[in-house]
């Protein structure tokens, strides 16, 4: 119990630490360069403490439920060596995290605000919600196929920057067809989707097998799981526009 | 209460498969079901207050700096000139704050602080912990306040992104073997929970308040701009660790 408070508590503290930085910076800002009273303050206050807390919980009860288990469930199928499941393992494992991702849910919902304001979608909440969530599962489905092909990579030794030089050409070559509006969505849900829930799990998946396996150099092998995660999304989504232009 | 029902549904799956998955192939009920239940009902009641605390504080926060930055009044006061005969330059509040934004978040980043530890490992102390993170702090710096110039000159994202993609391409031909996966994940790591939003705001707000520009075209890719930019640092900074050991040993060796 006491060892949870202290655990909950350093969570607390890491929470602060992300937010520190953009409040110093907002806080030089308004002193020194605006000078002028800032309206709203309170209730931006009391979602920064929502956001603090939220952050804190989230992360500990990752800790607690959700990274031991994934952890040992990732050692173990890879030490198992069945390379059906692992493959599967890893394509569930992709999508569940990134569901549960908090910046891509919040990202995905301002995108579809966006949308509705210029009239790319209706603005009733049912539209909103179904483009929101369109774009969240194409994301997901996109981190879950980069770890597939990460795992596989890690399994069968192949170039890990030939790799990520063919996905960016085909970034590029996508990017020429694509409807414009999609484009910067896209880009962007690259970087969104590898935080707080997806990281830690990818990597321990990655560490995980390239241990196991005989003459692989966990330090070597285990990255570039990352990397899959945060292009294939843009792939993703692009193709999403552009079948979406179609239907 | 709608919200944390919703946030519950979004871990369900997660859950769901990592349950099944332990009972079906592993072959084993969970160790310690109690503390992982436990764990889950923080992890949805946190999401839940995450999301709406979002809404509250680092959406508006960022739209509102947006909308300061380019007011007219703030403008006119700082360059003297009116709206329509502004031109980038005159936008340079934004880019410093971009800037100090992307630099900041990044320096404090705890998950590039371990990606800087295992590159110091992997070097062999060859690459430094802290020039690394400072390096990827102002790749981050500079890429967002590039990404806000683009939204304010209202050019197309591709052309950037197509850019930095060539540049990483050339680096990874030249930069030592051992730093390049390293390099190729920072670029997902450094861009956390807090400074996603924060960021995104930033950039529909600017594209709102810029004449011309529409948050549909021009809003989004800021997020690109961060995560583009750290791998083209951190590869620079590998291959400057391998010229500078070179020429210590070049003159460590008479």
């Amino acid at each position: 119990m006491k060892e949870s408070l202290i655990t909950l508590a350093r969570d607390a503290l890491g929470s602060l630490r992300d937010l520190l930085p953009i409040v110093l910076v907002i806080s030089a800002f308004q002193l020194f360069v605006f000078r002028e009273p800032v309206t709203g303050l309170g209730s931006i206050a009391i979602g920064a403490l929502f956001v603090v807390a939220g952050l804190t919980f989230f992360i500990f009860g990752l800790r607690l439920a959700l990274f031991p288990v994934g952890e040992s469930l990732a050692d173990a199928l890879a030490k198992k060596g069945s390379v059906f499941w692992l493959v599967f393992f890893a394509f569930l494992l992709g999508f569940g995290t990134t569901i549960a991702e908090p910046a891509l849910i919040a990202i995905a919902a301002e995108a579809a605000k966006v949308a509705a304001d210029a009239g790319a979608i209706a603005t009733t909440d049912e539209a909103k919600g179904g483009y929101a969530l369109g774009l969240r599962l194409t994301v997901a489905v996109a981190v879950g196929a980069a770890l597939v092909l990460g795992v596989m990579r890690i399994l069968a030794n192949w170039s890990l920057p030939l790799l990520i030089i063919g996905g960016y050409c085909l970034v590029v070559l996508l990017t020429t067809i694509a409807p414009k509006e999609i484009i910067g969505v896209a880009y962007d849900s690259g970087g969104v989707t590898t935080s707080t829930v997806t990281v830690p799990l990818v990597t321990a998946l990655g560490v995980g097998l390239a241990s196991a396996l005989k003459g692989r150099n966990p330090m070597t092998d285990g990255f570039g799981l990352i990397a899959f995660a945060s292009l294939t999304p843009i792939l993703f989504v692009l193709t999403y526009g552009i079948v979406q232009q179609w239907v | 209460m709608g919200v944390i029902l919703n946030s519950a549904v979004d871990v369900l799956p997660i859950v769901i498969f990592l349950f099944a998955f332990q009972r079906l192939v592993i072959g084993q009920p969970l160790p310690n079901g109690k503390r992982v239940l436990v764990g889950f009902v923080f992890v949805v009641v946190g999401l839940g207050l995450f999301l709406l605390g979002l809404e509250q504080s680092l959406f508006p926060l960022g739209k509102l700096m947006a909308e300061q930055l380019t007011d007219p009044t703030f403008l006119f006061a700082s360059v003297g000139k009116a709206v329509s005969d502004l031109v980038w330059q005159d936008y340079f509040w934004v880019y410093l704050f971009a800037g100090a934004i992307g630099f900041s978040t990044t320096l404090a980043e705890p998950a590039l602080i371990a990606v800087s530890m295992k590159a110091n490992t992997v070097s062999g102390g060859a690459i430094g912990v802290w020039g690394l993170r400072v390096a990827v702090a102002i790749g981050v710096g500079v890429g967002v306040g590039l990404g806000c110039y683009r939204i304010i000159v209202g050019l197309p994202l591709h052309y950037f992104i197509a850019a930095g993609y060539f540049i990483v391409i050339l680096q990874t031909t030249v930069a030592p073997k051992l730093i390049v996966p390293l390099a190729y994940d920072s670029g997902g790591v450094t861009t956390s929970t807090v400074t996603v939003p924060l960021i995104t705001a930033l950039g529909l707000g600017l594209s709102e308040a810029v004449p011309g520009r529409s948050a549909l075209l021009d809003g989004f890719g800021l997020v690109a701009f961060a995560s583009l930019f750290p791998i083209i640092s951190v590869l620079a900074y590998g291959q400057l660790a391998v010229l500078r050991h070179r020429a210590t040993a070049i003159v460590a060796e008479p």
